[in-house]
């Protein structure tokens, strides 16, 4: 188990060096200097080699590379001169917000799409087995802009119940009590991860279903109630976790998504103000961001399952 | 139950030393069982319907996508426009086809990009093997890595948004799977013997990959396509939404969405649900499909 976990390691390690230098050149070919942004449309050819010159962006590629690579070790995430603010700092105001709206949407569709598969598989073809199917293949194909959009139309303009917008506030506190504004960003994210986790835990449940340890159980007399419990749920929601650590990229688009549509100040929407002011710092360390954490999401989800799984860990 | 007595009937006529009956291939037992799919079957229809919605709509409907006129902003659907017109007096119905056409030129256009490139690439490096095949396959962990809406919108935004530049910037993030699936289906292909003995007769690799390994290996990418379709469908979609589109006089479903979604509390449903229902009914169905594919290429949850 120890030189799997530790060949895991040493292949992320070598995946979030190859992923950052792939962003890094991506978008120094697209971008290779904000002169322009800063010294803006009138300046000069000459004014624009001066400033690149005297900023270092004139230097071999490499360099700039093992630079900004440095500067990130550092805690330099880079400067967005369209916001005339550090990159970590305007990171750092708002991760918390949108790590919240990501996280207690991902709870929110693991409570509800776990019990939810094993009912389905549990009763599979039953009316209610197959009115959860349509449901899911219905909120597997959708938008998750369309989506919040008939959230808002139903439940925040038809019936008032919850606010359209979500909450301006900068403070966390505020946000997390802030139920009337928040409901339908939080269900918007949670319902479209909904979809692919039931679908799954449905199938996952019919495979344990079908082992022999189920038999086992039922013809030793055990109560259905405990078959569920102790052997069904167990085995079947393991997988799980890897699925969570594979849903991140969905997430994190989702939550760019998410917080445009509800005018939610988070880092996804921060990204979208970035492509239209063309803020490429931005965009750089949050694009490097999102893959590290889809990177490190899936080793500890991998990791996880190692320890929690006998199957593997004793392999 | 037609088939069973079908090829016992073809056993029958080889015990009696006549003409030798075809057996039938994979191919067509896959296609039997596709058939027989409910959904399958209801899937593939949406999608018919929507190609010739798309295509043929505009030759049967027409409806003037050019000119915008003020007078006719935001009306509901009539007689005379059966959808409603839009913000700048387009009408609506129309404006669906011209969106469908962008959806799924784009959407076929970026699968068939990203399994070419996940085809070449999973079989050259399943033949490979040892450290390069290592070497590909962390290449491919780096693409799937890096977030693909991001990148996606971050090239819309730079290389302005075209049908063609859509295209090759989805498929150019989208054919790590692909290329997981044959790069699999490799591995056991290469071992068997009729590699072994195309190789003894002195076939190249290329001659190996194009002509041994990738048709036999096709099952696993046909089954993807689809899948491939879905997911580009949708991913124009969030870039139409986000803003970063087609430009006029095209335009993408989001981009509609998005318009419409200016208005919700002005109540012109027309402008969200008629196109939410395409985008919606369009990846249904080409899930719908995938799915059928999966279970008639998988031969253990084949009925005999």
């Amino acid at each position: 188990m120890v030189s799997y976990l530790v060949r895991r390691l040493v292949t992320s390690i070598i995946v979030v060096v190859g992923v950052s230098i792939f962003i890094f050149l991506l978008l120094h070919a697209i971008y290779p200097s904000p002169a322009r942004q800063v010294l803006g449309l009138s300046a000069r050819p000459a004014q624009i080699d001066a400033w690149n010159k005297s900023n270092g962006y004139d230097d071999p590629v490499v360099v700039q590379y093992f630079r900004y690579v440095g500067g990130l070790l550092h805690g330099n995430l880079g400067f967005s001169y369209t916001n005339n603010q550090t990159v970590f700092a305007l990171f750092s105001e708002r991760v918390a917000r949108s790590a919240y709206l990501s996280g207690i949407s991902l709870v929110i569709a693991v409570i509800i799409a776990l019990p939810l598969g094993i009912f389905q598989a549990v009763k599979r073809n039953s009316i209610g087995d197959n009115v959860a199917t349509s449901a899911a293949f219905i909120l597997y194909s959708m938008p998750s802009f369309f989506l919040g959009l008939i959230l808002i139309q139903v439940l925040a303009i038809s019936l008032p119940v919850f606010n359209f917008e979500a909450t301006q506030s900068t403070s966390l506190w505020v946000v997390i009590g802030d139920w009337h504004s928040m409901t339908l960003p939080i269900f918007t994210l949670a319902l479209i991860s909904v979809a692919a986790f039931s679908r799954y835990m449905r199938s996952a449940s019919m495979d344990v279903l079908a082992q022999d340890y189920i038999k086992v159980a039922r013809a030793k007399g055990l109560p259905e109630r405990l078959v569920l419990t102790r052997h069904l749920v167990r085995n079947a929601s393991l997988p799980m976790v890897t699925l969570i650590g594979l849903s991140l990229p969905a997430l994190l688009a989702g939550n760019l998504i998410t917080e445009s549509l509800f005018n939610f100040q988070g880092l996804g929407l921060l990204f979208f103000t970035s492509l239209q002011k063309v803020d490429y710092p931005v965009m750089l360390a949050y694009t490097l961001a999102g893959a590290v954490l889809v990177v490190v999401g899936n080793l500890v989800a991998d990791i996880a399952l190692t320890v929690a799984d006998p199957r593997i860990r004793l392999a | 139950m037609t088939d069973i007595s079908g090829g016992a009937f073809e056993m029958q006529r080889m015990h009696d030393g006549g003409e030798v009956g075809a057996i039938q291939s994979g191919w067509r037992l896959a296609l039997r069982e596709f058939s027989s799919n409910r959904l399958a079957v209801i899937g593939f229809a949406i999608l018919i319907f929507f190609v010739l919605f798309s295509f043929v709509g505009p030759l049967i409907y027409h409806t003037n996508q050019l000119d915008t006129s003020l007078t006719q902003v935001n009306l509901a659907p009539s007689g005379a426009h059966l959808f409603g017109t839009d913000t700048n007096g387009f009408d609506e119905l129309g404006r669906v086809m011209k969106g469908g056409q962008a959806a799924l030129e784009i959407g076929f256009f970026a699968a068939f990009v990203a399994i070419v490139i996940g085809t070449l690439w999973g079989a050259a490096s399943g033949l490979a093997g040892g450290i390069v095949d290592s070497a590909m396959m962390r290449v491919v962990d780096i693409f799937l890595s890096v977030p693909f809406l991001f990148v996606v919108l971050i090239l819309a935004v730079k290389f302005g948004a075209t049908v063609l530049s859509l295209s090759l910037v989805i498929g150019g993030f989208a054919w790590q799977v692909p290329a997981r699936l044959v790069r699999g289906e490799v591995l056991t292909l290469r071992e068997r013997d009729f590699v072994l003995a195309a190789r003894t007769a002195g076939a190249g690799s290329w001659r190996l990959i194009s002509r041994h390994l990738i048709p036999n290996a096709l099952g696993v990418v046909i089954v993807n396509v689809t899948f491939q379709v879905a997911d580009a469908i949708l991913a124009v979609s969030y870039v139409g939404f986000l803003g970063f589109g087609l430009h006029f006089p095209n335009v993408d479903w989001g981009d509609q969405l998005s318009d419409g979604s200016q208005y919700l509390q002005d109540g012109y449903w027309w402008l969200i649900y008629p196109v939410g229902a395409c985008i919606v009914l369009t990846v249904m169905a080409l899930n719908f499909i995938g799915d059928a594919l999966r279970d008639a290429m998988d031969v253990r949850l084949r009925r005999r």
